[in-house]
């Protein structure tokens, strides 16, 4: 009995496994065969990856796509950051309409965040690589804020006020005593803001002007020609650095152990 | 004479339309140990911060040394704070902790290092120099939490609950231990508790204080043993409190029995509150007394036992090294300087103090 329990729990997770991650596995195993055929094994190469590393195109938008990714988690962490130190010395009250009113743009379909900000942007400056740049932002700030803020909830206001009490000025108390205690927040949130950057594909679509073009962008336009090795080698590529990132957010986000039972 | 380093003149302050503090005037002399005794939420914390400068009254003000310091932001007051959760710094050591105060103020090294030395030796922890705070116990955390207060030389420490959260052995072990850092030091101690054991022992001045009013202020002796109404006599220690009547100037009617005491000055037929602590409630033989009672219960408490007793329709408690049957037909004296004549209060504010 506890046996056929345990078997199908396990198959469960088995089967859970196989829809999650086969067509990843799919994509990853096309990447390296020389096959141009979906079907077909035609032995291993690492052709589309030098293929692909040879494109300027690829280059191009694989350029665009860090510079946006780091650009934007490195603007948005600061304002995340700002805003959580408002945000966290509200009462309470305002501190949940505030809250939600920030959760609202990562519930909200990207499609629709896409267009208003499309709508909004071209307002003020033609579409190009800025647009973007400013979607990017503007998205990033809420995930930003979703690492940063529990760790000044966490944080006891008193070591704080220990720091002003002991004479460091209110700046030099943040830097301090604050900063330190919320570090690992802070490098999350980048790295969190960094992954969503990346991964998008509506926000920037409708935000960017013609010839700019970021990975995931340019992987649909070259799609729509026919479908390339080379794209199932770049797809790998992405998904390697989106694992990576994710993989650091949660080393950097685990309570850590190490050092408290330290021998002296 | 003595002069003031610290006066609170007429302080005020509320919290969302709530009113923590109303009118509170206090006067702190050099030297002095003064603590803030009462129930929680009676806005003892709140006082304390708005001396550390740590909330800003609403009207009124704080005056150090004769100058006026009520804005006067947090770091540039010469006053320290051990807090009640220690607000060590986690991610320092002990030594960093330690010396915090002193590289703000860019003293140099040999200066902070002579200084850390000299504070871990004050609070008895020396070598802990390298440990992270997390790996200290509550107590030692709290002697770091002393130790880095005390380096920077302030003129009042402030200390708010500091041994709320130790066990009672070590707390009286910490209790002594900051007899003698006050002693060593030589400076003013601003202390909070709600243990009115732990005020009386270390205190050279405490002030009662419920709902944002100061009761009463006086040295423990005075608060104990003439306590000026209900409320005080009621927190400090055990008390028998029984509504009278003052019939005239050293005599008080109790139920109907005429005792005589020592107080003046209440007026005739006043109705008043008298406290009686029960180590002054004497049992005699049938007879010999002043009235009639009889032994309803005894509990044994270490050092003495707990007697209530029945007569003139109120029931006694009563501290004593003798055992009594239950049953026991007794007589109970009350010598006439130990009935403590209170007045009933008068106004609003003052009915305060039965609530509790
Ligand atoms: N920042 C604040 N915002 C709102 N109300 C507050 C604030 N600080 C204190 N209060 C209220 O003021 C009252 C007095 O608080 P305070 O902390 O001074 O009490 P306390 O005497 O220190 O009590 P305890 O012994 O429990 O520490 C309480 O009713 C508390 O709820
Ligand atoms: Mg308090």
């Amino acid at each position: 009995m506890v046996k056929l329990k345990d078997f199908f729990c396990k198959f469960y997770v088995a089967i859970i496994m196989l829809f999650l991650y086969a067509p990843i596995m799919v994509l990853i195993v096309s990447s390296f065969n020389s096959s141009k055929s979906r079907v077909l094994w035609g032995g291993f190469t690492l052709e589309w990856y030098q293929q692909m590393l040879n494109s300027s195109i690829v280059i191009g938008a694989l350029r665009n796509t860090v510079v946006l990714a780091v650009g934007s988690a490195f603007f948005a962490t600061i304002i995340g950051l700002l805003a959580s130190i408002g945000i966290d010395a509200m009462r309470k009250k305002e501190f949940s309409i505030v809250m939600s009113i920030t959760n609202i743009p990562m519930l909200n379909a990207d499609i629709v965040t896409g267009i208003a900000m499309m709508l909004l942007i071209f307002r003020f400056m033609p579409l190009g690589f800025s647009s973007i740049m400013l979607a990017h932002i503007t998205f990033n700030i809420p995930y930003v804020i979703l690492n940063i803020l529990p760790r000044f909830n966490q944080m006891d206001i008193s070591t704080y006020e220990a720091a002003r009490d002991l004479g460091a000025g209110p700046v030099t108390s943040f830097f301090k005593v604050v900063l330190p205690d919320i570090i690992p927040g802070i490098v999350a949130g980048f790295f969190m803001a960094m992954t969503m950057s990346m991964d998008d594909f509506v926000i920037t679509y409708f935000t960017k002007g013609a010839g700019v073009n970021t990975l995931s962008t340019m992987i649909y336009g070259q799609i729509k020609k026919g479908i390339q090795p080379t794209m199932y080698a770049l797809s790998t590529m992405i998904f390697a650095v989106t694992i990576l990132l994710l993989i650091t957010i949660n080393l950097i986000t685990l309570p850590k152990k190490s050092g408290k039972n330290k021998p002296r | 004479m003595q002069e003031n380093i610290l006066q609170l003149k007429n302080i005020s302050k509320s919290f969302d339309g709530e009113m923590v503090l109303e009118e509170l005037s206090l006067d702190i002399k050099r030297n002095e140990f003064v603590t803030l005794l009462g129930p929680s939420g009676c806005g003892k914390t709140t006082t304390l911060r708005i001396i550390g400068g740590f909330a800003t009254p609403d009207s009124g003000q704080v005056i150090m040394e004769g100058k006026d310091i009520t804005l006067l932001p947090t770091e540039q007051r010469c006053v320290n704070t051990v807090f009640q959760k220690y607000a060590l710094f986690p991610h320092m050591s002990i030594e960093e902790n330690i010396a915090f105060g002193l590289r703000i103020k860019k003293k140099d090294e040999a200066y902070i290092k002579e200084k850390v030395r000299y504070a871990l030796e004050l609070v008895n922890l020396m070598g802990f120099e390298k440990r992270k705070p997390h790996s200290l116990s509550g107590g030692q955390q709290q002697r770091i939490a002393i130790a880095r207060a005390i380096v920077n030389e302030p003129k009042i420490l402030l200390l708010d609950e500091p041994l709320g959260a130790l066990d009672l052995k070590l707390r009286q072990d910490m209790q002594k231990e900051l007899i003698r850092l006050k002693k060593e030091l030589g400076i003013t101690f601003i202390y909070v508790t709600h243990d009115q054991e732990e005020a009386l022992t270390m205190s050279d001045k405490i002030v009662v204080m419920n709902q944002g009013y100061i009761q009463q202020i006086g040295s423990p002796e005075d608060i104990y043993n003439e306590p000026q109404n209900a409320f005080v006599a009621d927190f400090i220690g055990d008390a028998n409190l029984l509504a009278a009547t003052m019939l005239k100037d050293e005599l008080v009617s109790i139920n109907d029995t005429r005792f005589t005491c020592v107080d003046k000055g209440f007026g005739t037929n006043k109705p008043v509150d008298v406290v009686i602590r029960p180590e002054d409630v004497e049992i005699m033989e049938r007879g010999k007394g002043i009235f009639p009672a009889i032994v309803s219960s005894i509990l044994f408490k270490g050092v003495h036992y707990e007697i209530i007793a029945n007569g003139i329709g109120i029931q006694w408690m009563i501290h004593t090294t003798v055992y009594y049957e239950i049953g026991s037909k007794i007589d109970l004296y009350i010598k006439p300087f130990n009935i403590q004549i209170m007045h009933k209060p008068e106004s609003e504010d003052e009915a305060v103090n039965h609530e509790e």
